[in-house]
């Protein structure tokens, strides 16, 4: 198995290597052959793995593959730990990944156009991207199936790296630079707090492997440790750990990067900034649920952190016309949920809904780029309407992947979600209750944020100038394929997995629960079938909620829009101050901007003034190369090409050691 | 003394070095001009055929020869298996150059061949008369192989100069080893190790006896101050002298500092620890600093040498098994880089021009993208830029003093390795980021381009997979 776990890991690096490296050689179709090849074939082999697990009882693998080295008895090594819940992701990356891959030969044929003449970056940018997507999908890949970790934390900033690198992708526009730093900075908050979670593991455990991590952790149960007028070391591991999982799966207040990054290229926003990368953190948690379970405290942070990243975040996304921005803002508010479903201990709930999540979310996104082709790269839905008549298939795919975003029942995102809010109801640590009922309301904004920018996009009138509207027509097959290959799981994947996965404990022992904190075990008390599940369900608040949100929605934005176009602009103008304060984000940006951004330059600039221009850079640096060359220009002198100052030089020596060795 | 034929089993690599000269030296009389390549063929030949016989005769065991004057042991068998290789790099790196200037004559492979035999001498030397011999005989070739290009009076002064130094130095070992034979009544490794044992290390004329054994080693080594021979001789030889010089003789120096320092005088060791110190941070700073100031690469090199040398020193220093075997695996390390260095430079000299200065480096990015890779690979290492092998190397003797509690002794490494690291990397900015003041494309034989991709990714495969070559060198201990 070792040798099928290295090729899933290593083919997506063999395209990327060959499409970024020899790009120019092999052109265009030889570098998405190349690229697609390697993802095929991990995907392949992750569906292969993934059913062994399923219908074959595979057992788990755990072991190194590589020793990097061992110092002071702690081992630095690359190892993979393949159990049921790293297949579930494996299977999810590689698959959303290749659909990704196919995708982008549409969306990309003519990225031509997005640089400027004779730009040097915009040569073989097309095979630029295909390696960056495919290298990301290499970093993914080491990233969920580590086994230690440093190896997380060589995928966790190797993701990071690839956003970073795709974020900024069509580099010569100002607002790309401006996003990817920014994610690269927000994400440095983050990566800190991680790394010194990984700092403290390493001191206080003495390994970096997760298996004697997790066996010894309970003995630490108590320690306290002498920071902060002292705290338990598992809440400070967890919280630190979690507040890298903050970065990466964009949870307040370090969400801020990920609506900027929708300046990337669509398809790596449905992939890296929709459903694999951002759930890293989700995934990570899921991971560490053995030293998470230690900390109450822990616990309670992330689940209140997640319910109100899911419900404000939701919020904003009422007031976007960017249809790429509504459906981040979504996705922020989704990430919301599977965060609180970890803070409730319901890390399975989580995980579906990360499974479930991927899928419906890369169709959204897919679909939202679709119609962005459609509409020649204009992406203001105030701009569209009617396309539901020329796009059937983006139409029809679209409603689905919004039905599923809104849990309406039998989708699959009705499982997940449901069982999220489930069972933060029957959560006991600090603010479960604070927390249901954010996520409960947020299932009403979800549907009225999903259904408007769906009723805008897709129904009444077309309002885009004439010349767009008669080159509209559906989007070629590359494009069309992968959005129903997503729709279909987007429907199914719910109704099938819910079971094995919240009801009969499939992960297993990858994901550990204590007894007094299994809130998913009430779920699974009740169970009976899926149709039992959908109609208790439908019984309870989050429905109606959500039920209300789509009926409200479709009252505004279907049937009055169609009297008054003008409708939604009104709304939004009354709300005032509401909106004002959504517009700005809750301020976010502009108190980051002015008090870090600002602070940081003014900080910046005042200790490279007298700091480092003065002190470091004139006495310290020039001064000590200036001494450095000085004294090799004198020392070189000595080297005078005369024998006998040579032959005396050897005397000196034999003398100096004779007087310091023997003599004293 | 009696002679048995088992003997001549356990010094087969020797013999067949041996043999190969000899032929190759008898072969040579019957050659035309345009037949020499046999000679080339011959002696590659041989190589191989030694390489093979090491791997034959060695093992986990030690064995003796000759009443205990040779000993064939783990380290040998790794240390010859090594200096062989870099030897076979060293013909296949000159081959085209010699070829060029009319020095493709039978006597370079002679001369280099003994060089080899005198090497593998020291290796397994296992008391201070073979030891000796082994030495000289590689002095005197070497003397012989500086001044190989007989019209070139850079060639033939640092010639002069090397012999003359060279002569000192080995007067001071040969004293030494006197002092210490009065002392102990003995000249084998073992029977002067157990007599320092039972008389104890309060004799004055130990010590006075192993200042200048010490002074020997740190000559050949090229350690401050018994350097200043070496960037004369490195700037006048002909490149593939230097090539050779460079590599296999520090890796004799090595073996003959681990023999005599740990075999023979592992009594003295909080004597010879401290003068070793002193060397060491003499050499790291000398070489190091002055470096910078030069503009000819092969003085350059030399200077790089002798602070890699100070590094070398650090493992024996630290007097630990781990510190021993870091020492070695340094050694070994150093003339894989060496040689990848040499090999560069002699493979883009040709016909009437020599790479002898900095400025020929330039744009060789340009010229010749693998080279250059490869010669930024070696670069890299040499600076201790991971995931390069140097930087392995670097680690592992810093951990061995760090680990016997001297702790200044690594700040004081690390902060003139970084000062070392700008002259590296100078070049490989050199390479990258200056205009190429010739444009002509390297022409280098096909064989020296395979050779310098293996040498080049060998530095970069064992920095990242270096428990193999590690495990050797701590079983050598």
């Amino acid at each position: 198995m070792e040798n099928i776990y290295l090729t899933i890991v290593l083919a997506p690096l063999a395209g990327a290597i060959i499409a970024g490296f020899f790009g120019g050689k092999i052109g265009r179709t030889g570098a998405h052959s190349a690229t697609i090849a390697g993802v095929g074939l991990s995907a392949a082999l992750s569906l292969w793995v993934l059913s062994r697990f399923i219908w074959h009882d595979q057992p788990n693998f755990n072991g190194p593959v590589y020793t990097w080295m061992v110092s002071d008895g702690m081992h630095f090594e690359i190892g993979f730990l393949v159990d049921r819940l790293t297949a579930l992701m494996m299977a999810t990356v590689t698959f959303v990944s290749l659909m990704v891959h196919l995708y982008t030969i549409g969306y990309m044929a003519d990225d031509a156009h997005n640089w400027p003449d004779g730009a040097l970056t915009g040569k073989n940018s097309y095979q630029r991207f295909f390696s960056y997507i495919s290298l990301f999908t290499f970093s993914m890949l080491m990233l969920v199936m580590s086994n230690n970790f440093m190896q997380l934390f060589f995928g966790w900033e190797a993701v990071g790296l690839v956003s970073y690198l795709l974020i900024g992708f069509w580099s010569t526009r100002e607002s790309a630079i401006f996003a990817n730093m920014k994610a690269f900075l927000v994400n440095r908050v983050g990566d800190f707090g991680f790394i010194l979670g990984i700092a403290a593991i390493g001191m206080y455990f003495g390994s970096m492997d997760y298996a004697e991590v997790f066996a010894k952790a309970p003995e630490h149960a108590d320690t306290q440790i002498a920071v902060f007028g002292g705290v338990s070391l598992m809440t400070l591991i967890c919280i630190l750990l979690f507040i890298g999982a903050m970065g990466k799966s964009a949870q307040v207040p370090l969400h801020v990067w990920l609506p900027d990054s929708m300046e990337g290229p669509t398809p790596i926003s449905a992939l890296i900034h929709a459903a694999t990368m951002v759930t890293a953190g989700i995934f990570m948690v899921a991971r560490m649920s053995p030293l998470f379970e230690l900390s109450t405290t822990a616990l309670s942070f992330v689940l209140i952190v997640g319910a109100v990243t899911a419900f404000f975040m939701g919020l904003i996304g009422l007031v976007q016309n960017d249809i790429k921005r509504v459906v981040a803002y979504s996705t922020l508010s989704q990430l919301g949920y599977m965060t609180a479903a970890l803070g409730a201990s319901a890390y399975a709930a989580g995980v579906f809904h990360l499974m479930t999540h991927a899928f419906f979310k890369a169709l959204l996104f897919l679909a939202a780029g679709s119609v962005i082709i459609a509409m020649h790269h204009d992406q203001d839905i105030r701009n569209m309407g009617g396309l539901r008549k020329v796009m059937p298939i983006t139409w029809i795919t679209a409603l689905i992947g919004s039905l599923a975003l809104i849990a309406f029942p039998g989708f699959s995102g009705f499982f997940s979600k449901d069982a999220i809010i489930e069972a933060v109801h029957h959560s006991d640590v600090f603010g479960a209750g604070f927390g249901w009922v954010l996520l409960s309301i947020g299932a009403f904004v979800t549907a009225l944020y999903s259904f408007r920018m769906y009723y805008l996009v897709f129904h009444g009138q077309p309002r885009m100038d004439e010349h767009t509207r008669s080159h509209l027509h559906e989007t070629p097959w590359v494009v069309t394929v992968p959005l129903i290959a997503l729709a279909i799981p987007s429907i199914f994947i719910g109704w099938y997995t819910v079971e094995p996965l919240l009801i009969n404990n499939w992960l297993g022992d990858a994901i550990y629960v204590k007894p007094e904190n299994d809130t998913l075990h009430v779920l699974a008390d009740h169970w009976h079938g899926q149709t039992a599940f959908i109609l208790h369900g439908m019984a309870a608040p989050p429905f109606w909620l959500a039920m209300g949100g789509l009926a409200l929605a479709t009252a505004i934005w279907l049937v009055l829009h169609r009297r008054n176009p003008n409708i939604d602009a009104e709304i939004l103008a009354k709300a005032g101050p509401v909106t004002q304060v959504l517009e700005n984000k809750y301020g976010f940006d502009d108190f980051n901007q002015k008090v870090f951004a600002g602070g940081g330059r003014g900080l910046g600039n005042m200790l490279w003034s007298t700091g480092d221009r003065t002190l470091i850079d004139g006495a310290v640096v020039n001064g000590s190369a200036r001494l450095v060359g000085h004294l090799a220009g004198i020392l070189r002198h000595l080297q005078t090409g005369y024998l006998y100052h040579y032959a005396i030089a050897m005397i000196i020596g034999l003398a100096g050691l004779l007087t310091v060795f023997v003599a004293l | 003394m009696p002679f048995e034929a088992a003997y001549l089993y356990t010094i087969l690599p020797e013999l067949v070095i041996l043999i190969t000269a000899s032929v190759v030296l008898v072969v040579d009389l019957y050659l035309r001009d345009d037949q020499k390549g046999l000679n080339h063929s011959l002696t590659l030949v041989g190589l191989v055929l030694a390489l093979a016989s090491v791997g034959l005769v060695g093992g986990d065991q030690t064995a003796t020869a000759f009443g205990g004057a040779f000993v064939r042991d783990p380290m040998s068998d790794l240390l010859k298996g090594v200096v062989i290789v870099l030897t076979l790099f060293t013909f296949v790196y000159s081959s085209n150059y010699m070829r060029d200037r009319d020095m493709w004559v039978g006597e370079y492979h002679v001369l280099v061949l003994f060089s080899l035999l005198g090497v593998m001498i020291m290796i397994s030397a296992n008391d201070f008369l073979s030891m000796y011999l082994g030495l000289e005989l590689l002095a005197l070739c070497l003397y012989a192989l500086v001044a190989f290009d007989r019209d070139s009076k850079a060639g033939s002064e640092a010639a002069m100069k090397y012999f003359v130094l060279g002569s000192i130095g080995t007067g001071m070992l040969l004293y030494g080893i006197s002092m210490l034979y009065g002392a102990t009544g003995g000249i084998g490794f073992g029977d002067v190790a157990a007599a320092v044992a039972a008389t104890g290390t309060d004799d004055k004329v130990l010590v006075f006896g192993l200042v200048f054994v010490l002074i020997g080693i740190a000559f050949k080594f090229g350690a401050v101050p018994f350097h200043m021979w070496m960037p004369d001789v490195y700037q006048g030889a002909p490149a593939p002298v230097v090539l050779f010089l460079s590599s296999a003789p520090k890796v004799a120096a090595f073996a003959m500092a681990a023999r005599i320092l740990l075999d023979a005088l592992p009594g003295l060791l909080a004597d010879w620890g401290d003068i070793l110190i002193i060397l060491s941070v003499l050499s790291m700073a000398v070489g190091n600093v002055v470096a910078i100031a030069q503009t000819n690469i092969k003085r350059m090199l030399a200077y790089s040498t002798v602070s890699h040398v100070g590094f070398i020193f650090f493992g024996l220093l630290a007097g630990t098994e781990q510190g021993y075997a870091a020492a070695m695996f340094y050694a070994v390390v150093y003339g894989l880089m060496a040689v990848g260095a040499f090999g560069v430079l002699v493979m883009i000299s040709h016909k009437g021009f020599e790479a002898e200065n900095l400025d020929d480096l330039k744009g060789l990015g340009d010229r010749d993208p693998w080279l250059a890779a490869m010669m930024t690979l070696v670069m890299f290492s040499m600076a201790g830029v991971p995931p390069m092998v140097g930087f392995m190397a670097k680690l592992l003797v810093l951990e061995a003093v760090v680990n016997v509690g001297l702790i200044w002794l690594a700040i004081v490494a690390v902060v003139f390795s970084i000062i070392g690291a700008f002259y590296y990397l100078r070049v490989v900015k050199m390479i990258y980021f200056d205009k190429p003041e010739v444009m002509d494309p390297v022409t280098a034989s096909g064989s020296a381009r395979i050779a310098v991709s293996v040498n080049g990714l060998a530095i970069l495969f064992l920095g990242m997979f270096p428990a193999g070559l590690l495990a050797l060198c701590e079983a050598a201990f």
